[in-house]
């Protein structure tokens, strides 16, 4: 994170746990639940050669087919890169990454140049049927238009067509290269340098694919977006980078879901997401993210380390995070906002839940650049088994932001006794006329609400599920109803067995 | 003690029963024999037991039964959850009624009437079949369709409170109520409001345990039986006409009583 903060709170505020008067055998055990998309495709690939360097990029850009400017982006993003180091403020434990041992570009073999979905390989079809987004033009979901990443590729978009009616482009970002070049060459990286991070530098070094949307002025896009990415195999990682553009007074809503199969080795998981908004746009950008979280002793679980953007660039323009995060082994994820229109507004929306030895460090910044501008940021972690959970954010009001509000609220949940919780909410502020407020309600699951919904007949591990729903209801409220009510089944999923 | 009710078999049986929180006993040898049909009021000082006696019979994880039994239906509970002994028809209304921050009251409803329905064999209702089945009971308490949408007890006045319990006692038909202290904190209307609840819900079938400190809970609904807890004992058990006695005499009346056998 490239700022330097001033002023630095350290609170564990708002722990909101089970009282050890709670039967502790009952509350020990951890999620259980096996991870349901834990299978691997059987598909030929083609992968390049494992490791780093300037050869590599440059055989990445080829297969692409890229022009100049974006091979000179790429290389430029790697000598950056190797300058750099990985950071650790976070202060995750992990195994060290072996930068050379990672595949950078997979991709399953098929025909050159596909013009119908019908020419996309059955068993390609097949798995993203078993992860529930069916994508053949009889199955497809109806009211959603969905781009499949299956490793390093797109494979499909689906309503295309439709979606062109109304000027939407929503494409893979290497199709957008070639037939929206303008676009991106105009905009990439232009929220996220490539110098931004270590890992965003990685990314835009070796970024394979991702999903491309440009609204033009004045649509409100006639369907919800989704990207859904697919990680299958085991050695490479997945580098993908999604920009979207919504022109003055357009609207979007875009949802992004991720799976992986189980290995026992980690997998390094490195995004880059670049939202641009213009003029009274807004973008609602919602994941929902269960990558393979590794076992219960901790082996195997992708490394999430993701660099997420959002640039209010125009006046009233808003952008809004919601994020469900209950995969990997590691992730580390800061979905932000840049807010430099007048009256722009920032919001994030966060549910993180860490089992076993996962270890979450997320939250987000909000940096007020313009005046007038608003941010809210409502966050709720769930730290269960061994695992540990930080919210860690940033809310900046610079000098020009006269007038600028910002809301946050930050609640933890420990269950058992083994898991760890810790807020870390960085407060800068340059504008005497701001108001910043940090609220830490203080709420827990007693041994009295418990006993009050099991003396209802409700069964243990179904009382803490719903009131784990009813602590995030706050967030669930703002997602997609689809995806809510996944996001609800999902905890619930994650949770089950981890009270038995 | 007589009872018009005896050829059937009791609903409960508290047998000789012992327990502690902490190590500290809290009940010191109680025994009480409820049949279909009856209604028992159990009274005393604060901190007598009466509560703990109650919390125990449903499942309380903070006390142990260091000796005596629970026989519910012929069976022997002392070691099931809370949750099966509800979903088999032990039901306790509680003195306070907890909050639950997020989860819809209707939500709360249809999962616990679905479990004690699933227990009976009984199909499980969706949310639309179980608005129906809500609003009749809403009307039992005299609420507003509007407390189905707010969260569990959250916000709710005392008297709101209370005839939440009484609605979720209609919902799960129990086969025995203890209700704690259900009149502290209520007035006049909303007593009576409550009382004529517990009166309709009640039938020939179960059983219920008043758990008093006033008299004016009994006037709307009569006991059958009525005891006096001392220090972790039943100390005396009489008629409706022992609660009248308390009323006047107070509960210093009751210091010099011994411990009925």
């Amino acid at each position: 994170m490239g700022v330097s903060f001033v002023r630095v709170y350290k609170a564990n505020c708002n722990w909101l746990f089970l009282d050890n008067m709670v039967n502790e055998n009952l509350v020990k055990e951890v999620v259980k639940e096996p991870y349901k998309y834990g299978f691997v495709t059987d598909i030929e690939t083609e992968k390049i050669a494992k490791g780093l360097n300037e050869e590599i990029i440059r055989l990445i850009s080829q297969k692409k087919e890229e022009p100049k400017y974006l091979l000179d982006f790429r290389l430029k993003a790697f000598k950056k890169w190797q300058k750099m180091n990985e950071p650790d403020w976070a202060g995750l434990g992990y195994k060290q990454i072996d930068y050379q041992d990672i595949i950078y570009y997979s991709a399953p073999k098929q025909k050159e140049k596909i013009s119908s979905l019908d020419e996309v390989d059955p068993k390609l079809l097949e798995t993203f049927d078993k992860l529930g987004i069916p994508l053949t033009e009889q199955k497809k979901l109806t009211n959603v238009a969905v781009d499949a990443v299956f490793d390093s590729v797109s494979i499909a978009t689906t309503f295309r067509e439709e979606l062109a009616e109304h000027g939407v482009i929503f494409c893979s970002i290497s199709e957008a290269v070639k037939n929206h070049s303008e676009l991106i060459e105009k905009y990439l990286g232009t929220v996220v340098p490539a110098s931004d991070n270590y890992f965003a530098a990685l990314n835009s070094a070796v970024f394979s694919d991702g999903s491309f949307v440009y609204i033009p002025k004045g649509v409100t896009c006639p369907m919800d977006l989704s990207s859904y990415f697919r990680i299958n195999s085991g050695d490479s990682g997945q580098f993908e980078r999604t920009l979207i553009i919504a022109e003055e007074s357009s609207s979007v809503s875009y949802l992004e879901g991720c799976t992986a199969p189980m290995f026992d080795t980690n997998t390094l998981h490195a995004a880059v997401v670049e939202l641009i908004a213009l003029d009274d746009a807004s973008i609602k950008y919602s994941t929902v993210q269960n990558w393979y979280a590794g076992d219960e002793e901790g082996v195997g679980g992708i490394f999430n380390f993701v660099t997420k953007r959002g640039k209010c660039l125009g006046k009233r323009s808003k952008i809004s995070w919601s994020q469900v995060e209950t995969g990997s082994a590691i992730t580390w994820k800061y979905p932000s906002c840049l807010l430099l229109g007048e009256e722009s507004v920032g919001e994030f929306y966060s549910v993180a839940l860490t089992n076993n030895l996962q270890q979450a460090d997320t939250g987000t910044k909000m940096i007020h650049i313009g005046p007038k501008t608003k941010s809210t940021i409502v966050s709720k972690g769930i730290s269960a088994g061994n695992s540990k959970n930080s919210y860690r954010g940033l809310v900046k009001i610079g000098t020009k932001a006269k007038g600028s509000r910002n809301y946050s609220q930050c609640d933890s949940m420990l269950i058992g006794d083994q898991a760890s919780a810790n807020t870390f909410p960085y407060i800068k502020s340059q504008q005497p006329n701001s108001e910043i407020e940090h609220e830490a309600s203080t709420c827990r699951i007693s041994e009295d609400q418990l006993f009050y919904l099991q003396s209802r007949g409700i069964e243990f591990e179904e009382a803490i599920s719903m009131m784990v729903s009813g602590f995030c209801r706050d967030v669930f409220n703002q997602l997609p109803m689809e995806f809510a009510a996944e996001a609800d089944k999902l905890l619930a999923l994650k949770l089950e067995g981890s009270v038995g | 003690m007589q009872s018009k009710m005896k050829e059937s078999d009791p609903i409960l049986e508290v047998e000789n029963l012992f327990a502690s929180t902490d190590n500290l006993p809290i009940l010191k040898g109680v025994s009480l024999t409820v049949y279909p049909g009856e209604i028992h009021a159990i009274m005393g000082r604060n901190g007598c037991g009466k509560s703990t006696l109650s919390k125990i019979i449903a499942g309380h994880p903070s006390y142990n039964i260091t000796n005596g039994n629970i026989i519910f239906s012929g069976e022997n509970i002392n070691s099931l959850e809370p949750e099966e002994r509800a979903q088999s028809g032990i039901f306790l209304g509680f003195q306070y009624p907890i909050e639950i921050p997020g989860v819809s009251n209707l939500e709360f409803l249809r999962v616990s009437t679905n479990s004690r329905r699933k227990f009976l064999n009984k199909e499980e209702l969706d949310t639309f079949d179980f608005e129906e089945l809500v609003k009749e009971k809403l009307e039992l308490v005299k609420m507003d369709h509007a407390f189905l949408s707010r969260s569990v007890n959250q916000g709710f006045s005392g008297g709101e409170k209370k005839r939440n319990e009484i609605l979720q006692m209609a919902l799960l038909e129990p086969k025995i109520a203890i209700l704690d202290e259900t009149d502290s904190g209520l007035d006049i209307d909303a007593l009576r409001i409550v009382a004529t609840g517990i009166k309709k819900i009640s039938n020939a079938q179960t059983g219920i345990i008043l758990i008093t400190h006033y008299q004016r809970l009994l006037d709307e609904i009569e006991p059958n039986y009525v005891h006096v807890m001392s220090d972790g004992q039943i100390i005396r058990t009489g008629g409706s006409d022992l609660a009248l006695e308390l009323e006047k005499k107070g509960y210093e009346w009751t210091d010099n009583f011994v411990k009925e056998t």
